[in-house]
Formats: C-alpha cells, sequence, structure tokens
C-alpha cells in the first residue's frame, strides 16, 4: 500500500506495463530525460533506456504516424501528446490511420497504441493548453476513449489501455496530476478498463462526471443541503458504459451530465440521448448538462467562470428537482 | 543577379528557368542512368549493376505484365466492373526496378498506385482490383506479404514506413551484416505527396534515428493537375540534403538504372546507414485516375515526348539488338500477358460483394457491446424484411 498522486499512479502504471510487457514503447516530446513536462514518465528512460522511452520531434503526427509503424510490426506504442490542444496536427493520422486499420484489413493489422492526453482546464495556462477534444475521438468508430479521474484509477486504467489490442485514447486530468492523494493497493483487482463506475450514493438526482468534473461532482454532492445526489464517473467514453447511470436515473428521475467541454455536440448529448430513450418513463425532469458555452476557452484569468464548478452543478440539480 | 546595394532586389534560392528549363527536362546533369531511351547500355561511376540476361529477361516480363495488367484494369473500369482505377502507365520500370531491388525480409509501403511493386512481392493481382471494385480495402495481409495496404491519405506511408523501421531497430535487424536478417522499408509517394507535411516529418523522423527506410518517389511530374513546379523550387532529390540524408535521381523509366539505385539505397538502410531519398525521374503517361482528364490541364507534345522515352521500348531494343531474346520469347510472353488479362476479366467479375454486416466484426480486436447491440439491431431490421410476406423484401 502506498500513497500517491494521480502523476506517481501513472508513472507507476507505466513502469509496471513496461517490466510486463518488453514491446512496450513510450515516445513523445521531452518524455525522456526530462520525464514530460508534467513528469508523467519521469525516471523511465533511465531504467529502461532510450530505445523505450524515446524523446520525440516536435512533430504531433510524426509521433503518432510513426507509432502506427511500430504497432504493424508488433509494439505496443504509447504515446505522449504534450498537451490537448497539440493533438490536432496528429488528427488526420489518428481518425483516418489509427482508428481505421483494425477494419480495413479485417482484423489482420491491429492497431494496440495508447495515446496519453493530458487535458481540461484550471492550471493558468495559456491557449491551446486548456481544452477537452473527447467528443471528437468518440465520434470515431475504431478508437476507445477513456479518462481517469483519481490516482488508483490512472495506476490501473493506464496499464490496461496498453494491454487493450485496440488503440485507446487516454484522457488525463491535468488538474488533478499533482493534487490529490490516494491510498493504492497495488494487489488488488481492478474493475474492467471499459466500465463506469458509481462514486457516491444518492437518492434524489444523478451527477455523471468523467476526469476533472468528478471530483467537481462530488463536491457538489458533498455540499448539497437538502438533496441527496448520486455521482457516477463514466470512466470510459467509448465505448460508452450506460448501465449504472440507466439503473441510477430509473431510481432517481434526474439526470445532470458535467462535462469542461463545450454543451453542443458534447458527450453530454450523447448520453441523455441514450438515457431518454432506455429510462424515458422514469424521467421527472429533461436530462440537463453542465459545460461551456459556445466559446473557445477563455484567457486563463476567467476560465474559472468558463469551468463548471460547484454552483453551476447545483443550479443544475435545483432545475432539475423543480422541473 | 548579383547583390546589389541599388533599388533592384536581391534574389535568393534557385531562378525556376533554371531549375524547370530545358537543362532539366531530361532529368538535368545528375540523372543517373544506364539504359537509354534509345536501348543503349551506358554506365555510371557510382551505381553499377551486373545483370545477367536472365535477371533482364524477368525483369521485361514484369514490366510487360504489369503494363498488360494496368491495360485491363483501366478496360474493366471502362466496362464498369471497377469504380476507379489508378493507372501505373508509364512508370513500370521505376515499380519493378524498386520491387526487385526487396528482398523477403524487407517491408514496402504503398500509395495506392504501386501495382508493379505489388506484384514483386507476390501479391495476386486480382487482389488489387478489390479496392478499386469496392469490395474490400485491401485484400492482402501486409505482414505475409512484406506489403502494407494502399493508402489513399496522400503520404501518411510515409511515417508508417519511418516507424517500421525504427521497429526494425529494435528487433536487430540492422547492420548485422547477415543478408537474410537485415532487413529494410521501402516507403513510395509522389511528387505531389512531397509538400505534405507527413512526407517532411518523416524525413525528419527517420534522419533524426537514422531508421533504415528508403523514400522512394515517383516524380512523375504531375498531382493531378497541378505540375512538378507548383510542389516545390528545387529537384525533389535536393531537397533530403536539407534533412540531413543523401538523394539520388534516377532515370525512373529505366529499369535497370531503377533497380541498381533503390538495391544501393536499401543495403544502405541494411546496413544501418540510414535512409536514402530515390527520386524515380518519369511521366505518368495515363490520367490520375480513371476519373481525370489530363487533356484540360497539360500538352499532348509533352505526352508525345516522353511516349519516346517509353520504358518497355527502350529494353526491347535492347534486347533484341544484344541478341538475348529471339522471337519466339516475345510471342510466348504476349500469350503470357493475354492469359494474364483474362484472368483478371473474369476473376474481377466474379470477386464477391462483402456483407455490411460483417464489417461489425472489424471495427475493433476486442468486440464492444455497443457494436454487438447495434450488430444485432442491423440484422433483426433486415430480418424484417425477408419475414415480410407482403412482397417489400429486399
Amino acid at each position: 500500500m502506498s500513497r500517491i498522486t494521480l502523476a506517481k499512479g501513472l508513472n507507476a502504471g507505466l513502469r509496471k506495463a513496461m517490466e510486463d510487457d518488453p514491446k512496450v514503447l513510450l515516445m513523445g516530446e521531452d518524455v525522456g530525460k526530462l520525464g514530460g513536462v508534467f513528469r508523467i514518465t519521469d525516471g523511465l528512460q533511465k531504467d529502461f533506456g532510450e530505445d523505450r522511452v524515446i524523446d520525440s520531434p516536435l512533430a504531433e503526427s510524426g509521433i503518432v504516424g510513426t507509432a502506427v509503424g511500430m504497432a504493424l510490426r508488433g509494439y505496443r506504442p504509447v504515446i505522449e501528446i504534450q498537451f490537448d490542444g497539440f493533438v490536432y496536427p496528429a488528427y488526420d493520422q489518428i481518425v483516418c490511420q489509427v482508428a481505421k486499420m483494425h477494419y480495413r484489413s479485417r482484423g489482420r493489422s491491429p492497431m494496440p497504441m495508447v495515446i496519453r492526453i493530458p487535458f481540461g482546464g484550471g492550471i493558468g495556462a495559456v491557449e491551446h493548453h486548456s481544452e477537452s477534444p473527447e467528443a471528437q475521438f468518440a465520434h470515431t468508430p475504431g478508437l476507445k476513449v477513456v479518462s481517469c479521474s483519481n490516482p488508483v484509477d490512472g495506476y490501473w486504467m493506464i496499464q490496461q489501455a496498453i494491454a487493450c489490442d485496440d488503440p485507446v485514447i487516454f484522457l488525463e486530468p491535468k488538474r488533478q496530476y499533482h493534487a490529490d492523494k490516494a491510498d493504492l493497493d497495488e494487489t488488488a483487482t481492478p474493475a474492467p478498463l471499459f466500465t463506469s463506475r458509481t462514486v457516491r450514493a444518492g437518492t434524489d438526482a444523478t451527477l455523471v462526471g468523467y476526469g476533472p468534473t468528478v471530483k467537481t461532482c462530488l463536491r457538489a454532492a458533498e455540499a448539497a443541503e437538502d438533496s441527496s445526489l448520486e455521482v457516477i464517473d463514466l470512466r470510459t467514453l467509448s465505448p460508452l458504459d450506460l448501465g449504472p447511470v440507466y439503473d441510477s436515473v430509473r431510481r432517481t428521475g434526474r439526470l445532470v451530465v458535467v462535462h469542461e467541454a463545450h454543451v453542443n455536440l458534447g458527450m453530454g448529448a450523447e448520453v441523455a440521448a441514450r438515457v431518454t430513450e432506455e429510462c424515458f418513463y422514469s424521467l421527472e425532469a429533461p436530462v440537463l448538462r453542465v459545460g461551456a458555452p459556445d466559446t473557445p476557452y477563455p484567457p486563463s484569468r476567467v476560465e474559472e467562470e468558463y469551468l463548471p464548478d460547484l454552483d453551476r452543478v447545483l443550479d443544475a440539480v435545483d432545475r432539475a428537482l423543480e422541473y | 543577379m548579383t547583390h546589389s546595394a541599388g533599388d533592384s532586389p536581391r534574389e535568393f534560392g534557385p531562378d525556376l528557368a533554371e531549375v524547370f528549363g530545358p537543362s532539366q527536362r531530361d532529368g538535368g546533369p545528375d540523372l543517373v542512368q544506364l539504359l537509354t531511351p534509345e536501348g543503349e547500355r551506358v554506365h555510371h561511376p557510382e551505381f553499377e549493376v551486373d545483370l545477367s540476361a536472365e535477371e533482364l529477361l524477368g525483369l521485361y516480363r514484369d514490366m510487360v505484365l504489369v503494363r498488360r495488367l494496368d491495360t485491363e484494369a483501366t478496360a474493366l473500369q471502362r466496362h464498369g466492373e471497377l469504380g476507379i482505377w489508378a493507372q501505373l502507365l508509364g512508370q513500370e520500370a521505376a515499380q519493378i526496378g524498386a520491387g526487385r531491388a526487396l528482398r523477403r525480409q524487407d517491408h514496402v509501403f504503398p500509395t495506392y498506385r504501386e501495382h508493379g511493386v505489388a506484384w514483386c512481392k507476390g501479391i495476386d493481382p486480382l487482389d488489387l482490383l478489390g479496392l478499386f471494385r469496392g469490395v474490400d480495402q485491401g485484400a492482402w495481409d501486409p505482414a505475409e506479404f512484406g506489403f502494407g495496404l494502399y493508402t489513399i491519405v496522400i503520404g501518411a506511408q510515409t511515417l508508417h514506413a519511418t516507424g517500421y523501421a525504427m521497429a526494425m531497430q529494435r528487433d536487430g535487424v540492422v547492420g548485422t551484416g547477415e543478408p537474410d536478417r537485415d532487413a529494410a522499408v521501402l516507403a513510395h509517394f509522389g511528387d505531389g505527396a512531397s509538400s505534405q507535411g507527413d512526407v517532411n516529418e518523416a524525413f525528419i523522423f527517420a534522419a533524426s534515428y537514422n531508421a533504415p527506410v528508403v523514400f522512394f518517389c515517383q516524380n512523375n511530374q504531375w498531382a493531378i493537375s497541378e505540375p512538378i513546379e507548383r510542389q516545390t523550387r528545387i529537384p525533389l532529390y535536393q531537397r533530403a540534403l536539407g534533412f540531413g540524408f543523401p538523394g539520388v535521381r534516377v532515370d525512373g523509366n529505366d529499369v535497370i538504372a531503377t533497380y541498381a539505385v533503390t538495391k544501393a539505397a536499401l543495403q544502405r538502410a541494411r546496413d544501418g546507414q540510414g535512409p536514402t531519398l530515390v527520386e524515380a525521374y518519369t511521366y505518368r503517361m495515363g490520367a490520375h485516375t480513371t476519373t481525370d482528364d489530363p487533356t484540360r490541364y497539360r500538352l499532348s507534345e509533352d505526352v508525345e515526348n516522353w511516349k519516346l522515352k517509353d520504358p518497355i521500348a527502350r529494353v526491347t531494343a535492347y534486347l533484341r539488338r544484344m541478341g538475348l531474346a529471339d522471337e519466339q520469347y516475345f510471342t510466348d510472353l504476349a500469350a503470357e500477358a493475354d492469359d494474364l488479362g483474362a484472368r483478371l476479366r473474369e476473376g474481377c467479375k466474379a470477386l464477391p460483394d462483402p456483407r455490411y454486416i460483417e464489417g461489425f466484426d472489424h471495427v475493433y480486436a476486442e468486440q464492444t457491446d455497443e457494436l454487438v447491440a447495434q450488430k444485432a439491431a442491423y440484422q433483426a431490421y433486415t430480418d424484417s424484411f425477408e419475414n415480410d410476406q407482403t412482397g417489400a423484401a429486399r
């Protein structure tokens, strides 16, 4: 048992995956000597060598495209995109090549690759460093998309994503990297990767979040004085695992989905549509979404106005309860 | 223009008239050529190859047969049997020369036009038609043949090739000195692709890691309607130096020279000496694809000039002059080409349509509950028509 941050959990998980499988390679900008700009790969090049922890030229399409070639020869590349806003130069390789390779080859050329992306805001960064592009990847068949919300999940989920034979977009809430600590039991049996989890029981309304907003939802649930709120951590965005959400909504009748990404055509829209299909007669109020308006990410001095916070979540809960 | 402190602006870089002018029209002074358009064997101080008569006849047969494959496929498109076809006409020497320079353990990353290289790697030409007929998106196993699936997005495969070469380095199959072990990657692209970011990033990665990859650019002068002048201000092979590895321009209509240069470049890569750019200087005699109309943008005079440099005719002339093949040989080869054509015509029409529903099983290696449910729903929907007795069956 050890007490770890999300950064440490991911680091330990990567280390374990590299120990377990010599085909696992890490590649990205500054992942070697520096250990990544967030230190997630700290110490790994020293222990596994420059052939397995590869500092790449500064070209995101190049990183993903060469990782495709490595995967085609049987390696399991784990690549780091330094910041969410830097993934777009690699978008073509991810969407046209990585996502489709298994389908077009009819299973002959699997793409066991993990694309790690620190995502979300709240760190006072300059533009392009605080984005939430998850829906763009979840919209693409052939990719799997997950997001960890806490240190223990970080440790297990990164290993499970690496072991997966499909390409996984792995979204890490960068604001949480060095924030909270949790107890890790390395001997525990983790939940399967592509499952969501109820993290707080409640009876009056259901809150759904993932990545950085799980903490926001939990704080809102704790702060709610007159109502009992259930909180579900989606963990997997593609495929979605909404069984626990349906069960919850059938009991509470009310659902609020919370993410940092734009509400318009975001993950919340898909969750709302599916919940409406599955739980139509259980709903006491429309499914509400809390997320970003249709403005680009603002200058960091006002980012807290843009990001969903406790008050905005509780405001939505009130609207759902009063409906 | 010399430097001037006066009114006239300073000029930097090469003069376009020089780069694309008359002195360069035949490939310029650096063009590596071993067989002239007239079929005369010439020598080059750096690139020499000693081909037996049998080997040369082999290259010739390959070119004749892949031209027939191309002709048949073009005709099949005109008959509506293929949705589209990307013709290789005029590029036979570039592709066969490169393809025959490969060893079994080498791996190829093609564009969508590398029918001749696929032929050299032993892929059934019938399998090449599937993508263009719309029955599959690549019928062969890339790992089995050492030949990747055709790549439609221009230049994307050059990065895959570079990553694959980096994986070879990690597998310890570069620079060991064992001929059957050391391996390299052959990455194909065209003059249009040379403008893509991916190709330039591939150059940078390959140079940075000294990866065993040969970048083989078939400069066929045209990217659909855009001439080479729209892509570059300098001859493409000269770009390699800026990335830190050698570039060679070879006569892409000369199968002997293409073979010799590619062979040397591949060996250099296998030996651990890093990447090379080979620019095969050739010409797209046909359209970009069967949907294209090149009469809208280029002069028939240019095409006529390039006809004089035909890759097959020059070998025919050489074989006849040297007495390396008799009339019976040419008659037999023509018959073999006819047989191939017949097989392609019949085989193409017999290629079965895929079942859309099977695709649900190929999206992921590890199937998802979501797709299982979608597949079942699709099946139930289609079954509802088959069970419908009112005549609405499909």
